[in-house]
């Protein structure tokens, strides 16, 4: 089994717009959709970001308040999951319930440890 | 609510469990002296639990504290999902499951029955250190060296809380039962000073066997049979104590006070209690309790249907405390002469010269002998012994009867 990342992306404003009953609501999927890859035994742990961003620029003297890129390019948290190759983690990614409030998924294999 | 805490904790962690649930009420207590009582003061202390128990699943996320490889627990680790969990685990459902389950726990064959009892009753019938004491006939101290053991077992082996398979269940729930039952005289007959029943937990006890009824893989002969057992003694409660507070002896009692549909049900229990062929001390003490409920009069008591029950009981289970009961029948059925001849068989015995009422039983006994300056003697022991106001009361009544 190999380790995939899967970031979430943008959705921000979906999310702020909703009511926490819907926000809420929302979470349980989330919570169905980790704990069935939990139960397969593919869930290694994730976690959800804040907004809030501080960007150091190569060089590392310039440091801005906001990233480079747009709201909806914002990374709003990550998973880890283990997959066999990157066709069978994308078809897991594509259950994300983010994916119905505007957020995006960026599928990412993770460097193995060095044996 | 400890129950469903450790569930989300692990066993090892049951201070933690504890001092969540302390940490709950002391918050409702300061909230509620400023605000009221909410509407619904349960769910509002589940949901305080709820909240808190998050804050240190948050704080301890990354400390080797709580055993997050655990299947059930991996999805408290991430913000993803720690909110729903956490709120699964707080279904009403889950509640009940995971209090049955951690009964079953505390009832692991490899933790000493004395100790098993002692834990359930401590943490998940919130007894104080003081009443599980009394329950035991010991002192507080041994009752905290044995949960602190208990504790130990439990981390060192990481238990966790589970309703036990089918060929286990037998002899895992007769530790259930006596717990159950324990904690029912306990409200039949408190130790707390001034209530004398408390209704809190007979209701509690009953609560606890009759959800072991509800699950179809616990509905054993014995689990009616002590339910049949208790709805015939709480059918008897209102007439137990006057307005006062005073204690009311069975053969004073109001028998027109005494609750018909309970002692109905409790028929309808011991009915189902009889199939199969299991006779236990549940169903005998229950046989015995269902002639006092159905006798019209103390005098039409079916005394020798009664004796016969004890004889048996003695044959299942040779208790001392079987034995002194069997005392006042013969008492009845044949006199204080008998009596006292069977009760000196006892006299040394350790336990129960500490045990308040074989001093009550053998001062009635001399009462009935005439033989006043053993009577006071037997009855001032029994006061020093029990902490229950209500009884001192009674004991000096009968003290004071025999002066005048």
């Amino acid at each position: 089994m190999k380790q995939f990342m899967f970031l979430f992306k943008g959705g921000d404003d979906v999310w702020d717009a909703k009511s926490t009953e819907e926000q809420s609501a929302h979470m349980e999927k989330w919570m169905q959709w980790i704990g069935q890859m939990a139960e397969q035994e593919k869930y290694v742990g994730g976690e959800r970001l804040y907004p809030t961003v501080k960007t150091i620029h190569p060089g590392g003297k310039k440091i801005t308040d906001r990233s480079f890129a747009e709201a909806k390019e914002l990374v709003g948290g990550y998973i880890t999951v283990l997959a066999e190759t990157m066709e069978e983690a994308t078809e897991m990614a594509k259950e994300c319930p983010g994916l119905q409030w505007e957020s995006s998924v960026e599928v990412r294999e993770v460097w193995p440890d060095e044996a | 609510m400890v129950a469903v805490l450790i569930k989300i904790f692990g066993t090892e962690n049951i201070e933690l469990a504890e001092d969540v649930v302390q940490d709950a009420l002391v918050s409702a207590l300061e909230t509620w002296k400023y605000r009221g009582m909410p509407d619904n003061p349960r769910a509002w202390l589940y949901r305080t639990a709820r909240n808190k128990a998050i804050d240190i699943i948050r704080r301890k996320k990354h400390s080797k504290t709580i055993d997050f490889s655990d299947p059930e627990r991996k999805l408290l680790t991430s913000e993803y999902t720690l909110a729903s969990t956490m709120n699964d685990f707080w279904k009403e459902q889950h509640i009940q499951d995971d209090f049955l389950a951690m009964m079953y726990a505390c009832c692991h064959p490899d933790i000493s029955q004395e100790n098993q009892i002692t834990f359930i009753l401590k943490s998940l019938c919130g007894f104080s250190t003081k009443e599980v004491a009394k329950s035991f006939l010991t002192t507080e101290d041994t009752i905290s060296k044995r949960l602190y053991r208990t504790k130990e077992y439990f981390r060192k082996h990481k238990i966790r809380p589970s309703i036990p398979f089918p060929k286990e269940i037998g002899t895992r729930t007769s530790v259930v039962l006596s717990a159950i039952y324990l904690m029912f005289n306990e409200g039949y007959n408190s130790t707390h000073d001034d209530q004398l029943i408390r209704k809190d937990l007979i209701s509690q006890a009953m609560w606890l066997c009759k959800s072991l009824l509800d699950s179809e893989r616990t509905q054993l002969p014995e689990v009616y049979a002590l339910m049949a057992l208790m709805c015939f003694h709480a059918a008897r409660i209102d007439s137990r104590i006057t307005e006062e507070g005073a204690l009311i002896l069975l053969a004073d009692q109001d028998r027109s006070i005494w609750n018909t549909e309970l002692i109905a049900l409790g028929s309808k229990y011991l009915n189902q209690a009889a199939f199969g062929d299991t006779l236990t001390t549940y169903h005998l003490e229950a046989a015995i309790a269902y002639q006092h409920c159905t006798a019209s009069s103390y005098d039409a008591t079916n005394w020798k249907e009664i004796l016969r029950y004890y004889d048996l009981l003695l044959k299942i289970d040779n208790d001392p405390i079987v034995f002194l009961n069997r005392c006042l029948v013969l008492l009845e059925l044949n006199g204080p002469e008998e009596a006292l001849f069977m009760i000196q068989e006892i006299k040394d015995h350790k336990i129960l010269n500490k045990y308040y009422l074989y001093h009550a039983i053998l001062g009635e006994i001399h009462e009935r002998l005439i033989q006043p300056d053993e009577a006071i003697k037997s009855y001032k022991l029994a006061i020093e012994l029990t902490q229950s106001k209500s009884e001192k009361k009674l004991l000096s009544r009968k003290i004071a009867h025999i002066l005048n």
